[in-house]
């Protein structure tokens, strides 16, 4: 990788970033919300990944996996709260979810 | 030099996969399009020399998180009702969509110079394996010690957590 360099691998990180994000506050559907917050965990583990390959130690490595760690337990919290949801309301359309709106 | 050739073409099925995580209309056809970016990423990773990391990607996230969301998402047979890919353009979306592209332009013009020019130098064939990471994640008087543990403790309140939100009657 010596001849690519840190930047197409940030612009790489960057793009998923932004994917995720776009998801995230277009979709209606809660399962492809969630997918999209997990494009944006994953931006970020490759900007940890290309940081600590810049400066040659294992940080990041370590910061990645605890980030994949957390995604897990996001993800098992999440799926549980969209089945709850659905046995409710039979739906997991964001748009139907405003019982908390004043 | 396969390398670059490499990078360029995983990276590319990466952001286009991604894209079809959010332009998807079958939920099923997404999870299969970030399962497919999970894999590039992973390719990435092996490139960037962190090999444990891109195993881990493979068995973590391509195997145990993308398995539980197909599993929710065939369990609950959502029909995909929505007429086209971004829903109905609704005012939500278009500010999203601006916002996003705003995100996009700030994030890569915020890379000055330094990080342009920035490249990565050789390192020892010891880097990024599953040993290194470990000595790192666990070195005596280290400063992932406690988070370890704490992580530990977040899993088992995530499962508990899952189990009684998900059951019936507990």
């Amino acid at each position: 990788m010596e001849s690519v360099g840190l930047f197409p691998v940030l612009a790489l990180s960057a793009t998923l970033f932004v994917t995720g994000m776009a998801g995230v506050l277009t979709r209606k559907n809660a399962l492809i919300v969630f997918m999209s917050v997990e494009l944006m965990l994953n931006a970020v583990n490759l900007a940890f990944v290309a940081f600590s390959r810049q400066t040659q130690n294992l940080d990041g490595h370590v910061f990645a996996v605890f980030v994949m760690a957390v995604a897990a337990a996001e993800a098992a919290v999440g799926l549980a709260l969209v089945i709850l949801l659905f046995r409710n309301r039979i739906t997991v359309s964001l748009d139907d979810l405003n019982i908390l709106k004043g | 030099m396969t390398q670059p050739v490499l990078f360029y073409l995983f990276s590319l099925v990466a952001a286009l996969s991604g894209l079809s995580v959010i332009t998807a209309r079958n939920p099923i056809t997404s999870a299969l399009s970030l399962v497919l970016c999970f894999f590039c990423l992973a390719a990435d990773y092996v490139l960037l020399d962190a090999h444990f990391v891109a195993v881990i990607q493979v068995l973590v996230y391509a195997g145990a998180i993308m398995v539980l969301f197909i599993f929710v998402i065939m369990l609950l047979n959502i029909r995909d009702d929505i007429p086209s890919p971004l829903g109905d353009v609704s005012g939500r979306a278009i500010v999203g969509l601006i916002v996003s592209g705003v995100m996009g332009i700030g994030l890569i013009t915020a890379m000055d110079k330094g990080i342009r020019d920035a490249t990565f130098t050789a390192v020892d064939e010891n880097y990024g394996t599953i040993q290194a990471v470990g000595m790192e994640l666990f070195r005596a008087g280290g400063p992932f010690l406690l988070p370890f543990e704490v992580i530990s403790a977040l899993l088992t309140v995530a499962v508990i957590g899952a189990v009684i939100l998900a059951k019936k009657e507990i």
